[in-house]
């Protein structure tokens, strides 16, 4: 909104004094609406009672019970190596991915790309689970392999991870002004070092909130791992996932609450991260201009 | 800067220079591992399940060659109540889902659009948080928060809002919320509330204030300029959030088995049961075939609007 907007154009787009309390109400009930259910799971990892819904006060030994727990520590442990190479892998296809749809708008077949590139961000998981296990089961008859277990379970978060991973790059890549590059190829760079010296520092941010997303993602799939797990291959959610139909339970709180808290510090220290080398590029960028 | 030191050609450079390795890496893996699945499970859905293997739909002995093409999961899906029921149900659970994210989802995604633009970020950072907590630990969380002395429970109780829902015949008794239709749809509209805030906040902070102003000018009410200029404006935004939502809603797994309770029939379920308790494998198949069927409207309408908006960006 303009500095300059005067009080009838403000009242146009915001509406009577009524309406903007209004606005500020529901964004608070939607916020606690969305944070309702961590903050009850850690307030709940700490109750000192057997009945997970009745307070008993508190304690720590949901915590210590959690280090002993073979089935979570190696499912935790299975977890985060999925999650990891599923977050690089989904990383680097996807600068592909984003760049074959942002920066080529016209190939062969581009509208399937679009599509299936696209799909799995809303594709039901039992049908995309199915329908890669199925595959690969077929393939494993034919050819031997795969057999089910890490391997498989990569192939299908990196499904997903390249279809989040493609969203977030490409936007990056969407809203970079073309002139720089342009500059950099007419002065004689070729187009890796363009990609290299150019392109890559600007997008650098929108990698690390991809890897960091398709990480979270792969730490927390349930139907894609059960589809593809073999025996011997439980992740985390697969451990979860199993006692937690079975009802409430303490122990779950304290994994939600620790999982809660290793991945808050990793989004908070990597946005704080970001934000500094935002500022840092803004001033190298407004010195540049000053001084040319 | 460090050009000088890139300047070496090597192999790998030239491979990556063409545009052929940048399409056609991404391209060729997702034909293998997308696209390809789904030829298969159309196969081995009208194939015979055999002890191990599945027949082949091709056979040639003695000089024939035999097509043979199973269609009896199809019958069965068409004839069998279960599976009738099981699509329509997760039809109406996604739409209401759906309606029920606009209707808390678009005022949301307004009022945050249109705060002070200082505030604008950290608004949005609040939002896409929850994206960050595991999805299936949130899921969980309402089993405690809806169950017996559960905080939302004791709330809604204390209000009588109990009642209302059993009349609406989303509950099957007093204060009993949790396994129902009620939990179900709250679970889910909790989940892909964000899916939808998210685009609509993206359609509506873009749009340009001044023919807001004018339509004042000219006399509109802020009503009338809502209406008539800002919802319209926001349509790819709906159109994006809504199949956002409903359509990883109809073959959604999770929550019904989290928090539907038993009466709740869902064709994720359905074929979830199928392939891991039947292992009927070729039935499974069927039903994924039908819910890729019954989905693929709205994921044409999706990949269109995703497309345009690629495009606008320009």
């Amino acid at each position: 909104m303009s500095s300059g907007a005067t009080i009838k154009a403000r009242r146009a787009i915001l509406g009577p004094q009524a309406t903007r309390w209004f606005g500020r109400g529901w964004l608070g009930l939607g916020y606690v609406f969305l944070y309702l259910p961590i903050l009850a799971l850690i307030i709940y990892s700490f109750n000192d009672s057997n009945i997970a819904s009745v307070w008993g006060g508190f304690t720590l030994k949901w915590y210590g019970q959690l280090l002993q727990d073979r089935e979570v520590v190696t499912g935790l442990w299975l977890s985060m190596q999925i999650a990891f190479v599923t977050a690089c892998s989904s990383v680097l296809l996807g600068i592909f991915a984003a760049f074959a749809l942002v920066k080529y708008k016209r190939f062969k077949g581009r509208t399937l790309f679009a599509g299936m590139v696209n799909a799995p961000l809303v594709m039901p998981e039992v049908i995309v689970g199915l329908s890669l296990l199925l595959m690969l089961v077929s393939m494993q008859r034919a050819l031997g392999f795969p057999e089910r277990g890490m391997l498989t379970i990569w192939l299908g978060h990196l499904l997903l991870g390249l279809a989040y991973a493609t969203v977030v790059i490409g936007a990056r890549l969407q809203d970079l002004p073309p002139q720089l590059e342009e500059a950099a190829m007419d002065l004689g760079a070729k187009p890796f070092q363009v990609f290299m010296l150019v392109t890559l520092p600007m997008i650098a941010q929108s990698l690390l909130s991809a890897w960091l997303l398709t990480f979270t993602l792969s730490l927390d799939d349930v139907v894609l791992s059960a589809f593809l797990s073999g025996p011997g291959a439980t992740t985390l959610p697969l451990v979860i996932f199993s006692r937690a139909r079975l009802g409430v339970s303490p122990s779950i709180n304290a994994v939600a609450t620790v999982i809660i808290l290793v991945v808050s510090v990793g989004v908070i220290l990597a946005s704080v991260l970001i934000a500094r080398q935002e500022r840092r590029r803004a001033q190298e960028m407004a010195a540049a201009q000053r001084g040319g | 800067m460090k050009a000088r030191t890139m300047a070496k050609p090597s192999f790998i450079q030239g491979l990556l220079r063409g545009r052929t390795a940048v399409i056609g890496l991404p391209y060729a893996w997702l034909l293998i591992f997308f696209a390809l699945p789904f030829v298969i499970v159309a196969k081995i859905s009208v194939s015979e399940m055999e002890t191990v293997h599945f027949k082949d739909l091709i056979s040639y002995a003695d000089g024939m060659l035999r097509l043979s093409i199973k269609l009896g999961n199809y019958l069965f899906i068409t004839q069998d109540d279960l599976y009738f029921l099981s699509y329509v149900a997760s039809l109406k659970y996604a739409a209401v889902t759906t309606v029920g994210c606009l209707l808390i989802g678009y005022p949301f995604a307004y009022f945050m659009a249109r705060a002070r633009g200082t505030l604008q970020p950290a608004l949005l950072m609040l939002v896409m948080l929850p994206f960050w907590t595991s999805f299936l630990l949130r899921v969980y969380a309402w089993k405690g928060l809806l169950g017996e002395h559960g905080w939302v429970a004791e709330a809604i109780e204390a209000v009588g809002l109990d009642q209302l829902l059993l009349a609406a015949g989303l509950i099957p008794a007093l204060g009993k919320l949790m396994n129902t239709p009620f939990s179900l749809v709250v679970g889910m509209i909790y989940t892909y509330l964000p899916f939808m805030i998210l685009p609509l906040y993206a359609s509506l902070a873009k749009m340009d204030l001044r023919l807001l102003e004018a339509a004042a000018d000219l006399g509109a009410t802020p009503w009338v300029g809502f209406w008539r200029i800002t919802v319209p404006l926001s349509k790819a935004g709906i159109i994006a959030g809504s199949m956002l939502v409903f359509i990883p809603c109809v073959g959604e797994f999770v929550i019904p088995e989290l928090l539907g309770g038993p009466q709740t029939l869902m064709i994720g379920r359905v074929l979830w049961d199928e392939f891991f308790s039947n292992n009927d494998w070729p039935m499974a198949s069927a039903v994924a075939v039908v819910m890729i069927l019954l989905i693929i409207v709205p994921l044409a309408i999706f990949n269109k609007y995703q497309a345009e908006s690629q495009e606008a960006k320009r």
